[in-house]
């Protein structure tokens, strides 16, 4: 079966290609972070002669990527704590106790999927709020913005926990609270984890809420650390990857480290429409 | 059974405050600002009637452009994302076998990475004169395929949906997977026995069963597209001159010159297309 086999390293040849294409960029600035500024000017992927482990440092002090660290983690940890929570304690109502005006409720919060943001009205929000320009800001517009998703892919896996398990756990004499904490809650954890790593790097990647509502430097998250580390520092690439590699790395490591959450709540929340 | 009170209201009111506030009270309350002369420049607000759209659809302005770019991109990245996620998806189910789920890992790397980060990258990769692209293709005798990516106002949007285009497909071949394999392997069986080949069992049999999938792709990659901006602010920031600017870019300029009036108006049109759009889509996946 010659025609076969051919076949079959041909596929795994154009796979292969596929994953370099994909993975290329990253090895550039792997390779690049690790340059002089001369041996990096031109992005090449040819691999540093010396290693410049220097570059880190620098752009660890001259970047601010510590406090740009933590304004990231902050923002990432509790708006996904906040949203997850809300949408999960929504969504569980709304798929439990189906009225009509719940069901509408139900489609009106997803209708949120769709809609786009209008940033002069919220700018006004934000102010009368006093929100704008804080710590505490960033972390509530991102919850908000998981809302409609999260609620979403969580009322699609809800069908999935029998009701007679609510209905044991009342005639047990559980409140609301137990019941939701105590019973729901861990059999909800396969989505719950999927709604959460996805809300957390979305809230880590995202890059044009701090852009409109953080004048102050001392509030960035990475990206918008980044991205002005690089108006500044465009001349200098080797620093600029660097950068960049240290606000990609937590990502990558999340990544790695969840992927079959990620790719199965991909598939759970498209598929199941 | 007093069931119902078990499952009480209040427990929906954090996300209802939350998106009712952060997403809602702006979308609805900048309709109400599209007919002003809201401004940076004065701390009075006027009611201005239509002047706002007037200005959005001039000839002169423009808005009209921005709308064109943005369809633009929104059109050939479906078309691009789906056909190259379909291919991909059909290489790592039917074509590869071991190895299929490294692969796959791969290839979605990007999807999790700040579009941000991924722009900045490709400016270096598309620089004319030292990036890696012009530098691969000169090496391969391809030299004249070598372009000024994002100089040339001609190439530029179609050089920022490439890269859009290379971070995004690893979200829509992982959807179409799962698509792929929900067809049952009978009817794959029953059309070889048929006589069909790789083409006919693709039309017939692989493409009408992944209709949902397809449609579901299509919405996700809609719902972005129209509102994508950090590809395009950081790789052109909307030039050469307007050649890339989309809907958000343009929101973003009116935003930072203080053009709150005319931005909102622009807004809301977007805001109001999309919610119809939503609408029917959910009443579309609800049937389904």
């Amino acid at each position: 079966m010659l025609p076969k086999r051919i076949k079959q390293v041909g596929a795994h040849l154009l796979a292969i290609f596929a994953g370099l294409v994909t993975v290329i960029p990253v090895y550039l600035i792997i390779v690049n972070s690790l340059k002089s500024k001369a041996d990096a000017s031109s992005m090449s992927a040819a691999l540093p002669a010396v290693l410049h482990l220097e570059n880190f440092t620098t752009v660890i002090t001259v970047g601010k990527l510590v406090q740009g660290f933590g304004n990231s983690i902050f923002y990432a940890t509790f708006s996904t704590i906040i949203g997850t929570l809300c949408a999960a304690m929504a969504a569980f109502v709304l798929s439990r106790n189906r009225t009509r005006f719940n069901r509408f409720l139900y489609f009106f919060i997803i209708l949120g999927i769709a809609l786009p943001t209008n940033y002069f009205t919220l700018t006004k929000v934000m102010q009368i709020t006093d929100l704008i320009n804080t710590r505490i800001g960033m972390v509530i517009l991102y919850a908000a913005g998981q809302i409609p998703f999260g609620v979403f892919l969580i009322y699609g896996f809800l069908d999935t926990i029998p009701r007679e398990l609510d209905e044991a756990a009342i005639i047990d004499g559980c409140g609301p609270f137990q019941l939701f904490f105590q019973v729901i809650v861990p059999l909800l954890t396969p989505v719950l984890v999927t709604e959460a790593i996805l809300s957390f790097l979305g809230a880590w990647n995202n890059f044009i809420m701090p852009l409109y509502y953080l004048n102050n430097s001392a509030n960035w998250p990475m990206t918008l650390s980044v991205y002005n580390f690089f108006g500044q520092w465009q001349q200098y690439w080797n620093l600029v990857s660097a950068d960049i590699l240290m606000t990609i790395l937590p990502a990558i490591m999340v990544y790695l480290a969840a992927q079959r959450y990620i790719l199965s709540g991909m598939t759970i929340g498209a598929v199941k429409g | 059974m007093k069931l119902r009170s078990n499952y009480p209201f209040y427990f929906t009111l954090g996300a209802l405050v939350l998106y009712l506030v952060f997403m809602i009270l702006p979308g609805v309350s900048g309709i109400a600002y599209s007919f002003t002369n809201w401004s940076s420049f004065s701390s009075k607000i006027n009611f201005v009637g239509l002047e706002n759209f007037k200005t959005i659809f001039s000839a002169s302005g423009n808005y009209l452009l921005f709308v064109k770019n943005t369809f633009i991109f929104t059109l050939v990245t479906i078309v691009a994302k789906t056909v190259l996620g379909l291919a991909l998806a059909l290489l790592l189910t039917e074509g590869v076998k071991r190895m299929a789920y490294f692969y796959r890992t791969v290839i979605y790397l990007p999807v999790v990475l700040p579009m941000l980060t991924i722009a900045l990258i490709f400016r270096s990769i598309l620089n004319p004169a030292t990036g890696l692209l012009n530098t691969v293709l000169r090496g391969v005798g391809l030299g004249v395929l070598a372009q000024k990516w994002l100089v040339n106002p001609h190439i530029a949007l179609y050089s920022v949906i490439g890269v859009d285009t290379w971070a995004g497909v690893g979200y829509i071949m992982v959807i179409l997977i799962a698509g792929l394999q929900s067809v049952p392997r009978e009817y794959y069986e029953a059309a070889e026995v048929d006589g069909a080949g790789f083409w006919a069992k693709l039309f017939w049999v692989t493409l009408p069963l992944m209709m949902p999938a397809i449609i579901i792709v299509t919405v996700l990659n809609l719902l972005y597209a129209l509102r994508v901006f950090d590809v395009v602010y950081a790789l052109t920031n909307g030039g050469p001159g307007y050649a890339t600017d989309v809907i958000y870019t343009a929101i973003f300029q009116d935003f930072s010159q203080g053009l709150w009036g005319l931005g909102t108006a622009f807004s809301s049109l977007l805001f109001v297309f999309m919610g119809v759009l939503g609408y029917f889509v959910i009443r579309f996946m609800d049937r389904g």
